[in-house]
């Protein structure tokens, strides 16, 4: 799937908000992930999981800026996160319904800290752009 | 059996009584339709679905948005007993409808995004735990009746 530039702009725009928060939301997205989807827990066993803990702000930090390289190659996504394609096919081999769930998560923190500017045509085009992420992620899988 | 623990029944009535269950249901169904676009599959007869603009401002969308909720808001009075509420509901979604029970879920998550955007940081990632946890439930007994 291909984003329309209408999507691509609403896509930089939140981005914009977004990326100086990017620790904040990254750690958040990943609580929603864990208390709304207990099992994604067992990806993490050597993770402190508890609220605010270092290793769960490091680690949604490291998953925003991975999305942030994506906005900033939209046009070549795959590209961009080639060697983090592998990392997921080869390594960490996260089971791909999991992507949905944090896409979600993510979608969910954007709109509680952005809401007037989390507009339906921006709702869909992040769902799109983080599907697109999600797709790229998986594609080496098998 | 479902069990529901008094701080998760705190959680769900309290944000229930704050929703305008209208104009929430018309957000919700109106960016199905727009995040969504191939779920407009079942809304032939709704007239002008083309763009955001005009699904937004669609009536046919907005009442039928403002129903669903309100069934939702039936459930949440009978939280025990979920699948009692839409056994009806949901031989009526397989027999007559024919709607695939994955919409279920693609709306009860449609509804979670609409939550935070309009409670923000009252919509916690507890309080969004316990409401994965009802639109699911609600999601799976619609689909119970299913054949």
């Amino acid at each position: 799937m291909t984003l329309t530039q209408a999507e691509k702009a609403a896509v930089v725009t939140i981005w914009a908000k977004v990326a100086p928060q990017a620790e904040a939301i990254g750690a958040e997205s990943l609580e929603r992930l864990f208390l709304s989807y207990p099992p994604t827990k067992t990806y993490f066993p050597h993770f402190d999981l508890s609220q605010g803990s270092a290793q769960l702000r490091g680690h949604g930090f490291k998953v925003m800026n991975a999305i942030g390289e994506a906005v900033k190659n939209i046009d070549n996504i795959r590209g961009a996160l080639a060697k983090l394609s592998e990392l997921h096919a080869y390594i960490l081999r996260v089971d791909p319904v999991n992507f949905k769930l944090l896409s979600h998560c993510i979608l969910c923190s954007v709109a509680a800290h952005y809401p007037s500017e989390f507009t339906p045509e921006v709702h869909a085009a992040w769902d799109k752009f983080l599907s697109s992420i999600s797709s790229v992620l998986t594609e080496k899988y098998r | 059996m479902v069990h529901w623990t008094a701080e998760e029944k705190q959680l769900i009535t309290s944000l229930w009584g704050k929703v305008n269950v209208e104009e929430c249901g018309a957000e919700a169904l109106a960016r199905l339709l727009i995040v969504y676009p191939w779920t407009q599959r079942f809304f032939d007869t709704f007239g002008n679905l083309s763009s955001p603009t005009a699904i937004v401002g669609n009536p046919k969308v907005r009442a039928h948005g403002k129903k669903v909720l309100t069934s939702f808001g039936e459930a949440i009075k009978n939280l025990d007993n979920l699948k009692g509420t839409y056994s009806k509901l949901s031989e009526l979604h397989c027999d007559k409808l024919h709607v695939d029970p994955e919409n279920f879920r693609l709306l009860g998550d449609i509804l979670i995004v609409v939550l935070a955007s309009h409670f923000t940081k009252d919509f916690t990632p507890a309080c969004q735990a316990v409401w994965q946890k009802l639109v699911g439930l609600v999601a799976h007994a619609l689909a119970r009746k299913y054949h």
